[in-house]
């Protein structure tokens, strides 16, 4: 395959791109994969030196670097450190990279042993609380979603291959639900996390009728107290709002100014 | 304006006659918590989809004018350059059939912004002068306030509008297709007794306005109150979602990015409408942010529509649809908003 490109009579270089997974369920990769239709195209822009989900023979010779999945283990924090010692860039791929996601749920019991005793009875493992990746090394690009949504990636990518600056959407998912013409879900009587939850997804699940869980994390702009009152004058329990802005880590911090 | 009367039964022929272009109209998208129908504009497919008696939209028909994306231009790239190619869309004529008074005196504010001499938008323009619309009489809702704004009747923008008096239609004229169209349905002159039931039901209809906003001197009140702290209350409970400017017929902001394709051959320029709500609105290159606070923000939406708009049309930027309240979850109203500015006092 060409190592090059040419966009507008300019050389554009395929840049060496690695994906790694740590902690996860390796679903952003398979997005990755999917779409079919523009799948070679997609391929074509990356020289993909490393992809355990597609192929073998991996190389560590690579500028930029996709990981997946959180940090719950000594060993992925060493990968890690590898990783962003050997990337130009590295982009954090999908909410578990972001936030913690899904795993981080386990953080909220305070008794770790107590889990693991749980969930693997008497098969020990070696587990850590779950932690994003930017509690260990700093993290050049961040692509939201669980999974993240491959529309989405395939323009970052194309900015990120031509150069270009690359711009998440500030503002949150109701922009994108009211733009598709949807009837706001709180009108039938569910709650939905789209006020303060960063657009980008089009507004996947409203689109599907079903409230937003906040998979993407707050937008720049999130009211989380006002947010609490809708839900409350809609007779929504306060727990339901909490597991859903628990359920992938993303408004840790909010959720703690707004105890404040 | 020319004025005739015609049976009733005939709606469904006047449908059949305008039927073979798109034809978008109200149509019912099922029922809400509280067991209210929720309707729709979209593309109609049949008579019986046509629901002239709906009550509003949840959304405005901006899509089919202003859609929430559309491209502008679209670029073939190789090595020695580039070519662009605009498609103003308008080979569609679209008949819109089933415009209340408020959404057609919409169009004609968004006509003297897009369609005016200085910047007119092609894109806007092409639509708009390539439809042909149907307006019917309604019934005041709860959140309705076109009253005062003055919306509340529509002279001009229209083609053809219904009042329904039960076993006929009353309909006013105002262009040459109109009356062409109608003169395939048995219409008839008005007689006298039509035009007594026409202004009975004009009065009945007028009796049911329930909700109100006091305009007088606002220009100079909005100037004074600049600095209000109601705004700051405001602004605690706005979420800066944009639903407001989305669901608004009148808002019509925008903005511009260039997207290139994955194979890098091909690419558009697509304009993303937006809200002045949005946290990056005001954001400049360079990061500055103009507005950094959601009261900041909420005030320029009703500084542009009740004072600055107000001040170069002589109208203001709003029909009184009542959309933005009903769709803000957050409860705020543009009459709360403006009672509150002249009370200085923000509902609890
Ligand atoms: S359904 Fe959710 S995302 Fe859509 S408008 Fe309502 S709150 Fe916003
Ligand atoms: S709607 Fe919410 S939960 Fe669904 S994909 Fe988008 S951000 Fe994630
Ligand atoms: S006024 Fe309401 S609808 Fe508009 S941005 Fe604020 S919260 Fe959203
Ligand atoms: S500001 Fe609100 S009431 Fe006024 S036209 Fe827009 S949606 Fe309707
Ligand atoms: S109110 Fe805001 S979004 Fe609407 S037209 Fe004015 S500036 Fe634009």
């Amino acid at each position: 395959m060409q190592k090059t490109k040419t966009y507008l009579g300019v050389e554009i270089k395929r840049p060496r791109t690695a994906f790694f997974e740590l902690s996860s369920c390796e679903g952003c990769q398979l997005q990755i994969l999917n779409k079919e239709a523009s799948l070679l195209n997609f391929l074509d822009l990356l020289d993909i030196v490393n992809f355990r989900e597609a192929m073998s023979n991996g190389s560590n010779d690579y500028e930029i670097a996709f990981v997946e999945g959180s940090v719950t283990r000594a060993d992925e924090e060493e990968r890690l450190l590898k990783i962003r010692r050997q990337a130009k860039t590295l982009v954090a791929l999908g909410s578990c990279a972001c936030f913690g996601g899904v795993n981080q749920l386990k953080n909220r019991f305070h008794d770790l042993e107590w889990v693991k005793k749980e969930v693997y009875g008497d098969h020990s493992i070696e587990t850590q609380e779950v932690r994003p990746l930017s509690d260990f090394i700093a993290v050049d690009l961040s692509i939201y979603g669980c999974p993240i949504k491959k529309e989405e990636v395939e323009e970052i990518v194309t900015n990120l291959v031509l150069g270009k600056s690359i711009d998440h959407p500030r503002y949150p998912v109701c922009m994108e639900c009211t733009a598709n013409g949807n009837i706001c879900l709180f009108n039938l009587g569910e709650p939905c996390l789209g006020p303060i939850t960063r657009a980008g997804c089009d507004a996947w699940c409203p689109n599907n009728r079903m409230g937003c869980w906040g998979c993407r994390g707050p937008a720049d702009e999130a009211n989380l107290s006002q947010l609490q009152e809708i839900m409350d004058s809609h007779g929504i329990p306060r727990q339901a709002m909490l597991d859903r802005l628990e359920c992938f880590g993303g408004f840790t911090s909010a959720i703690k100014k707004m105890d404040e | 304006m020319l004025f005739k009367v015609f049976p009733r039964n005939e709606l469904e022929t006047l449908y059949d006659v305008l039927a073979g272009h798109h034809l978008v109209g109200p149509q019912a998208r099922g029922k809400d918590q509280a067991d209210q129908e929720i309707f729709a504009f979209d593309y109609i497919h049949s008579f019986a989809e046509l629901r002239l008696d709906f009550t509003s939209t949840v959304h405005s028909l901006k899509r089919f004018l202003l859609p929430p994306r559309e491209i502008l231009s679209s670029f073939n790239l190789d090595n020695s350059g580039w070519e662009k190619h605009i498609d103003l869309g308008i080979y569609k004529p679209h008949v819109f059939f089933g415009l209340h008074p408020c959404d057609i005196n919409a169009l004609n504010k968004l006509d003297k912004v897009l369609t005016g001499p200085v910047y007119p938008d092609p894109f806007y323009t092409g639509k708009r002068k390539n439809m042909f619309i149907v307006g019917v009489n309604c019934s005041p809702q709860p959140w309705c306030f076109c009253k005062s704004m003055g919306t509340d009747t529509v002279l001009s923008g229209f083609d053809m509008f219904l009042t329904d008096m039960g076993d006929k239609y009353f309909v006013e004229i105002q262009s040459a297709t109109a009356y062409d169209i109608l003169m395939k349905l048995p219409i008839a002159q008005p007689t006298e007794g039509d035009h007594r039931r026409f202004v009975e039901l004009m009065d009945e209809r007028n009796s049911k306005f329930t909700c109100q906003v006091d305009n007088s001197d606002l220009t100079k009140i909005l100037d004074l109150e600049f600095q209000s702290p109601v705004w700051k209350e405001w602004g605690k409970k706005c979420m800066s979602c944009g639903t407001c400017a989305s669901v608004c017929p009148t808002c019509y902001c925008y903005g511009v990015k260039e997207y290139v394709d994955l194979d890098l051959t091909t690419a558009t320029k697509q304009r993303q409408l937006y809200s002045c709500n949005l946290i990056d609105f005001a954001m400049v290159s360079g990061g500055h942010n103009f507005r950094p606070d959601s009261s900041s923000r909420l005030k320029y939406r009703y500084y542009h529509k009740h004072r600055g708009f107000q001040e170069a049309y002589e109208e203001a930027l709003c029909v009184g649809c009542g959309r933005c309240g009903q769709a803000c979850l957050s409860g705020i109203t543009v009459p709360d908003v403006i009672d509150s500015v002249r009370r200085q006092e923000v509902p609890k």
